[in-house]
C-alpha cells in the first residue's frame, strides 16, 4: 500500500509541468488574483481618503491625506445607514429561513421514489425552468393582485424559491440519505412530517448550508426587488444595496435628517465621495470576511447542482 | 387501475409537505405565465376591479403590441445587443475558464492554487451595484484612475460614460472578471475528479502533457461543458440587468451598446409606463428562450445522449 502511494507520487512528480512553466503560471495566477481583489482594496483606500485629497488628485491608491471622516459621518447618520443595515440583515435572515423551508420540503418530496405524485411535482418545478412569465407579468401580479408594493414581503417572497435549489436538495436527499432509515422509521410508525423534520433535516446539514448560503448571498446582494417594489416615499425600508443606488447621484438619503442635526454636527461637511465608498465597504465587508470560510459549501453546491437527474 | 391511483397516507403527508412550495409556484411562477396574455391586450386597470378581472376584460389587440414595438428602432438594437453580447460572453467565458482550470490544476504549489482560487472567487459574491462603484472609481471622468493616468501621460482625458465605443470591451471584461473564479472552480472540481490511472496509462504510452489534456482531460470535461453550454444557450435572450443598467449608470449616450431586452423591458415598464411594449418584449424573450433551450438540448441529445439536460 505504502509502495503504491510512493509510486503514485513519483508518477505525479514525473508528470509535472517544467519548473519554468510553473513559474510563469504561478506569476500569471498571482496577477490574476490581484486583478480580482484590487478594486475592493481601492474602494477601501478611497473610503479612508480625505475629502481635500480626493478633490485635489482624484481617486488615488496613494491619497495625500488619510481620514476617518467618511466613517465618522456614517456613524453620525447611523439612524439612516444603520436602519438600512438592519433591514438588509432582517431580509437576509428571514428570507433564507423561508427559502430553506420551501426548498427543502419540495426537495424531500421529489426525492421519495415511492411517492405517487412525484412526476406531477417534478413537472411543477421543471416547467418554470424552461418558460417564465417575464418581468412585466410578474410585476403586475405582485403589485396589483398580491398587493406586495412597498411591503417587505416583496423583497422576501418572489426570490425565495428556485427550481435549481430544489433540484440540488432533491439530488442530495436521493444520493446521501439511505432509503432504509426512512423505511425503518415508517415501520416504527413515524409520520413523514416527523421523519422529515426530526431525521432528514439534521443529517442533511451540509446540503442545507450550501443552499442556505446561496440564498443568503442572494438576499444580501439583492437590489432589484427594492428597485421594483419599494417606492422612493418609503426610504426607511431600503436595504443597504439600494441605499448605494439611491446615493449614486445625490446624497439625499443621508442628508434628509440634516435639519435635525445639532449646529455642532452640521459644521462637519459631508465628505460625499469617501462616504459613498465607505458604505460600499459596509456592504461588502461581511461577505469579504466570511466567504473564504464558506466557499467550500458553494463549490459543493455547484457540483451537486450540475448533476442532472 | 383505480386502486393504483389511491393515495396512501404516506402520499397524502408528502403532498402536505409540498403544499407551501406548490402555492409559491402557483403565485410566483404560474400566475405570471398566465399573465403573459397581457402582451396581446390593451391593458387598462379598471377602477374598483381586481387585476385579473381588468386583465380579462381588457381589449384583445392581437399582435399590435409586437407590430408597434418592432416599428421602433429600439427593438432591433436590444435584440442585437442581447444576442451578440451573450454569444461573445459564452464563447470567451468558456474558453477562458476552461483554460484557467487546466492551468491551475498544474500548479506545483497546491497552497498557491488554493489562495489564488479563493481570491478569484471574490467577485462572484459581489452585487452588480458594488461592481458599478468599482468601475466608477476607475472610469469617473474627473476623479477616476484612468483619466488621472491619462493626464499624467499628457493625454486627453476621456468621458468614459459618454463614449459608446469602449463599452463592449468594458462589459466583456467585467463579465469575465466577475465569473472567471466561479467557472474555474467548477471545471477544476471536475478535473480533480478524473481517475488518475488514466493519466498513468497515458504516461506509460509516452503521452506529452498536451496530449494528456487533449485526449483525457478535455473529453472527460465534455459532459459538464455541454451541460453548462445548453444552460447558457437557453439564457441567450436574457441578460444581467445589473451589468447593462447599473454598471454603465444608465447613461443616455451609451444606450446603443447597453440596451438589452431586460433593460428595455424595465425602462418601458417603469420609466415610460408602456405596458404594451414592455410585455411584448418580455413575452418574446420567454418564448425565444424556450425555443433556444429546446433546440440546444435536441442538438446535444444527438451528439451525446448522456449530456442532455432533459
Amino acid at each position: 500500500m505504502r509502495k503504491q502511494k510512493m509510486d503514485l507520487d513519483a508518477v505525479a512528480r514525473f508528470n509535472r509541468i517544467a519548473a519554468p512553466t510553473n513559474f510563469f503560471f504561478s506569476l500569471f495566477f498571482i496577477l490574476l488574483a490581484l486583478v480580482c481583489v484590487v478594486p475592493l482594496v481601492f474602494v477601501a483606500i478611497i473610503s479612508f481618503s480625505s475629502n481635500a485629497s480626493i478633490q485635489k488628485i482624484g481617486y488615488s491608491f496613494m491619497p495625500l491625506e488619510w481620514s476617518l471622516d467618511a466613517y465618522k459621518y456614517i456613524w453620525r447618520e447611523r439612524s439612516s445607514v444603520g436602519t438600512a443595515f438592519l433591514v438588509s440583515i432582517g431580509i437576509t435572515v428571514i428570507g433564507t429561513i423561508t427559502g430553506l423551508f420551501l426548498t427543502s420540503t419540495m426537495g424531500y418530496v421529489l426525492s421519495r421514489p415511492t411517492f405517487k405524485l412525484r412526476r406531477f411535482f417534478t413537472m411543477l418545478i421543471f416547467i418554470p425552468m424552461l418558460f417564465g412569465g417575464g418581468l412585466v407579468a410578474a410585476y403586475l401580479i405582485n403589485t396589483r393582485m398580491l398587493g406586495l408594493q412597498n411591503s417587505y414581503l416583496a423583497l422576501l417572497l418572489p426570490v425565495a424559491v428556485s427550481s435549481f435549489n430544489c433540484i440540488i436538495l432533491r439530488t442530495y436527499f436521493q444520493t446521501t440519505v439511505p432509503d432504509s432509515i426512512i423505511e425503518s422509521a415508517k415501520i416504527d410508525g413515524a409520520r413523514q412530517l416527523l421523519i422529515f423534520f426530526q431525521m432528514i433535516l439534521p443529517i442533511s446539514l451540509p446540503a442545507l448550508a450550501t443552499v442556505g448560503l446561496m440564498l443568503s448571498i442572494g438576499y444580501w446582494n439583492d437590489w432589484f426587488s427594492t428597485m421594483l417594489y419599494i417606492g422612493s416615499d418609503h426610504q426607511d425600508m431600503y436595504p443597504l444595496q439600494y441605499v448605494l443606488i439611491s446615493i449614486e447621484r445625490n446624497m439625499d438619503f443621508l442628508t434628509k435628517n440634516a435639519q435635525f442635526m445639532s449646529p455642532d454636527s452640521s459644521r462637519l461637511k459631508l465628505p460625499a465621495e469617501s462616504t459613498r465608498m465607505a458604505i460600499v465597504m459596509v456592504v461588502v465587508l461581511p461577505i469579504a470576511m466570511s466567504y473564504p470560510y464558506f466557499q467550500k459549501y458553494f463549490i459543493s453546491g455547484l457540483t451537486i447542482g450540475s448533476v442532472k437527474g | 387501475m383505480r386502486k393504483k391511483w389511491r393515495l396512501s397516507a404516506d402520499d397524502i403527508e408528502l403532498t402536505l409537505l409540498a403544499l407551501p412550495t406548490t402555492v409559491w409556484y402557483l403565485l410566483f411562477a404560474y400566475l405570471p405565465m398566465f399573465g403573459v396574455i397581457i402582451a396581446f391586450k390593451k391593458f387598462k386597470p379598471l377602477p374598483g376591479k381586481g387585476f385579473l378581472e381588468s386583465l380579462l376584460k381588457s381589449k384583445w389587440v392581437g399582435i399590435d403590441n409586437f407590430k408597434y414595438l418592432f416599428a421602433t428602432p429600439d427593438a432591433a438594437i436590444m435584440f442585437r445587443n442581447t444576442i451578440a453580447y451573450n454569444a461573445v460572453f459564452i464563447v470567451v467565458g468558456m474558453l477562458i475558464t476552461v483554460t484557467l482550470a487546466l492551468m491551475i490544476s498544474q500548479l506545483h504549489s497546491k497552497r498557491l492554487a488554493k489562495v489564488v482560487q479563493t481570491m478569484m472567487f471574490l467577485p462572484y459574491f459581489l452585487s452588480m451595484v458594488v461592481v458599478s462603484y468599482f468601475v466608477f472609481s476607475f472610469l469617473s471622468a474627473d476623479k477616476g484612475v484612468l483619466n488621472v493616468l491619462l493626464k499624467q501621460l499628457g493625454m486627453e482625458p476621456v468621458q468614459w460614460y459618454m463614449t459608446p465605443k469602449y463599452w463592449p470591451g468594458f462589459l466583456l471584461f467585467i463579465n469575465v472578471w466577475k465569473g472567471m473564479g466561479y467557472g474555474m472552480v467548477l471545471y477544476l472540481a471536475s478535473i480533480t475528479g478524473i481517475d488518475a490511472s488514466l493519466y498513468e496509462a497515458a504516461i506509460i504510452d509516452g503521452a506529452s502533457k498536451w496530449q494528456q489534456v487533449k485526449f483525457i482531460t478535455l473529453p472527460m470535461l465534455q459532459p459538464i461543458i455541454l451541460i453548462l453550454f445548453i444552460m447558457s444557450i437557453g439564457r441567450i435572450f436574457s441578460s444581467d440587468f445589473g451589468l447593462f443598467y447599473q454598471v454603465p449608470r444608465n447613461s443616455g449616450p451609451l444606450v446603443d451598446v447597453t440596451q438589452t431586452i431586460d433593460v428595455y423591458v424595465y425602462k418601458a415598464l417603469m420609466g415610460m409606463n408602456n405596458i404594451g411594449f414592455s410585455s411584448a418584449a418580455a413575452l418574446l424573450q420567454s418564448v425565444l428562450g424556450l425555443i433556444t433551450i429546446s433546440l440546444a438540448n435536441l442538438i446535444v441529445t444527438k451528439v451525446d445522449k448522456d449530456s442532455a439536460l432533459f
